[in-house]
């Protein structure tokens, strides 16, 4: 699956990656307790697997940029410690099949502290991990699994689609007040844009209005944003005008842009990376037929991957992923529908 | 080493004495059905958190486990506020939201209370890192039992401690049994603090039912980490007398361990001992156990009196801000 570069009119043009990069250091310049801890992230180590944190050790020292051993439920516990006693530390995880090593300090403790505790502790965590297939990463180092925390009541779930959306929703998700897990797609680090002013943030919990079209709506995240973009423009020539809603936070997701979109197109597709199955393309689908039963033309359409452990020889690799025909093919069936 | 005077043991007869009196009236009051919870008796483990407690600032962290009621009264937790959170009312530490696996009161420095085993020790780990960050000179300390130590987070959490020179003291209340299997079964490992050896931790094996041993013991692990020494694991070897929980009959204990370990029971232990040193009189050591006995008393009322939580708290604390659900 190839990549798609956000539109350019600046000269700030960034890759993703950089633009989390740029995010962290904002970030630890304006607060002192903000501190980052992960595998190979300072620069002695190379600045982290995928460069993310390249020159923030030599910058900021070793005191606030903590390589730590390969020991994932030793870095979140530290965090979520430090995070109750006032720091705002960034845990990274590099890839997130390795969270499933922590998921006890993530799913037993950072999304529930503060309400076990009735609100006398909170945990301002952020967990930024990286996964995503098409690269052959195989089946244990790209597994979408941001439904899994978009399961467990008292974390945030943010995927980001494009550098500029990286670097403001990553801000956000540090200086907010709860858990965040922070997903980037690792095919796209290479992805470039333009940026916002510096330190802005993007709400967390508001989703973006990618693209406007009048005839169906496409609920996206992360690398599907791009992916759904382009079907968009090629169908615009053919006079099927989607409006592309890009989700940015996918736990809470903002349930007001995509039925207030839906309500007027009547057709929806999501579209997500992770397999179809108990996915979060299920509970929005599941939302805009409870809520808009009797508007909707079509049934809601699901485009995602196939239910299988993600396969490692490319052959096999492009049968699991969505493709952009199978985007192409669910905006055709729904926009097809008459009511 | 300093040894504890009278009036040290004393404090740590009063914490040990207020513990026991809380477990035997929980037993009481599960036994005649007047409540009902899942409750894990600290029977046997009184003087280890006393004495240890001793030895800390009121604004050191304290991380502990389900079986934890011991720890939280030995950290100052207030006594009405932990029985009505026990109780499941409005007015407890966590607004009856956490319930006796969970709590939490940072006014006390009792930190966290985890229902997972071995889970805390990382978590401990992060209040020493943001100590040593901030140098604002606390300790934490984290307890836990043998159970514990077969965990892979304890292995985590134990490295990284050792590697980053955390102000950390790891209590593991070594009672012998793990749910219900002994000690032996669950490792070839003859002491837990052989562990530490591969971490290249300080560790030190003491009689935890012997309050003046465990004073020194955790005086020092404390000290050595307030001075920036380091972290050090402490193996508390005591008993555990009531089970894994409530209406666990301990069948599966030997009668003679029970009997043998019952002359070694720490409560009592002290009690002699503040005698037989001249510390204090029987008359004065009556009154004292009275006087906590009353304490109870206004503790138990206040959380009966106490109201449930209102249904809208049900939509706080998930976030920051309110849910809607």
């Amino acid at each position: 699956m190839t990549t798609v570069a956000q539109p350019v009119t600046g000269a700030r043009r960034v890759t993703f990656g950089e633009a989390c990069r740029l995010a962290l250091e904002e970030a630890m310049a304006a607060d002192p307790n903000v501190f980052i801890l992960g595998e190979d992230i300072g620069d002695a180590e190379t600045g982290g697997t995928f460069k993310v944190t390249k020159g923030l050790s030599t910058r900021f020292g070793t005191d606030r940029v903590r390589t730590t051993p390969i020991s994932e439920q030793a870095i979140i516990g530290a965090a979520i410690g430090a995070a109750i006693a006032g720091m705002r530390p960034v845990a990274e995880i590099m890839l997130m099949n390795f969270t499933t090593v922590a998921m006890d300090q993530i799913v037993n403790h950072a999304a529930k502290l503060r309400f076990m505790s009735g609100g006398m502790t909170s945990v301002p965590i952020t967990i930024r991990t990286a996964t995503g297939a098409g690269r052959g990463t195989g089946a244990q180092h790209s597994d979408m699994l941001e439904a899994w925390f978009a399961h467990t009541p008292g974390l945030k779930v943010v995927m980001p689609s494009s550098p500029a959306e990286a670097r403001g929703l990553l801000l956000s998700c540090i200086f907010d007040d709860d858990p965040c897990i922070f997903v980037e797609k690792k095919e796209i680090y290479g992805m470039r844009g333009e940026l916002g002013e510096p330190g802005e943030r993007i709400p967390l919990g508001q989703a973006r209005v990618a693209r406007r079209g009048e005839h169906v709506t496409v609920i996206a995240y992360g690398g599907a944003v791009g992916e759904s973009l382009v079907v968009a423009s090629q169908l615009a020539q053919e006079g099927i005008e989607a409006e592309v809603i890009d989700l940015r936070t996918i736990s809470p997701w903002d349930r007001e842009t995509v039925l207030s979109s839906v309500g007027r197109t009547k057709r929806a597709v999501v579209v997500h990376e992770a397999v179809r199955q108990f996915g979060v393309g299920a509970e929005i689908s599941a939302t805009i037929g409870e809520e808009l039963f009797g508007e909707l033309a079509a049934p809601v359409q699901r485009v995602a991957s196939k239910n299988l452990p993600v396969p490692f020889s490319p052959a096999l690799e492009r049968v699991f992923l969505y493709s952009r025909d199978d985007i192409e093919q669910a905006v055709r069936t729904v926009a097809g529908a008459s009511r | 080493m300093s040894v504890p005077d009278g009036s040290t043991l004393l404090d740590i007869y009063q914490t040990a004495t207020t513990i026991r009196q809380c477990d035997e009236r929980f037993l009481a009051m599960l036994t005649a059905g007047e409540i009902a919870m899942t409750y894990y008796s600290p029977r046997g483990q009184e003087v280890i958190s006393a004495a240890v407690s001793a030895n800390l600032q009121p604004a050191d962290y304290v991380v502990t486990t389900y079986r934890g009621i011991h720890d939280h009264i030995a950290k100052g937790v207030p006594l009405d506020l932990l029985w009505a959170e026990f109780l499941g009312r409005a007015t407890g530490t966590c607004k009856g939201k956490g319930g006796p696996m969970h709590i939490t009161h940072p006014a006390s420095g009792l930190m966290v209370t985890t229902g997972l085993v071995g889970a805390g020790l990382p978590i401990a780990n992060g209040f020493a890192l943001a100590s040593l960050m901030k140098a604002d000179g606390r300790v934490t300390v984290c307890n836990f039992g043998d159970g514990a130590t077969n965990i892979g987070a304890f292995h985590e959490a134990l490295n990284l401690a050792a590697l980053w020179n955390l102000p950390v003291v790891f209590v593991c209340q070594n009672n012998l049994y793990g749910e219900k299997t002994p000690f032996a079964r669950h490792t070839k490992v003859a002491h837990i603090v052989d562990r530490a050896t591969s971490y290249r931790m300080d560790a030190v094996r003491a009689d935890g039912n012997d309050a003046e041993q465990m004073w020194q013991v955790s005086r020092e692990a404390v000290g050595k980490a307030r001075a920036g020494g380091g972290p050090t694991l402490v193996e508390a070897v005591t008993f555990r007398f009531r089970g894994h929980n409530f209406g666990d009959d301990s069948s599966y204990i030997p009668p003679e361990q029970m009997a043998r370990a019952l002359t070694e029971d720490s409560v009592p232990r002290l009690r002699a001992l503040l005698l037989e040193a001249g510390h204090a009189t029987e008359d004065e050591l009556a009154e004292l156990e009275k006087q906590v006995a009353v304490q109870i008393d206004e503790a138990v009322q206040f959380a009966l009196d106490s109201p449930f939580p209102d249904e809208a708290e049900i939509r706080r604390d998930v976030y920051r801000d309110e849910v809607t659900v």
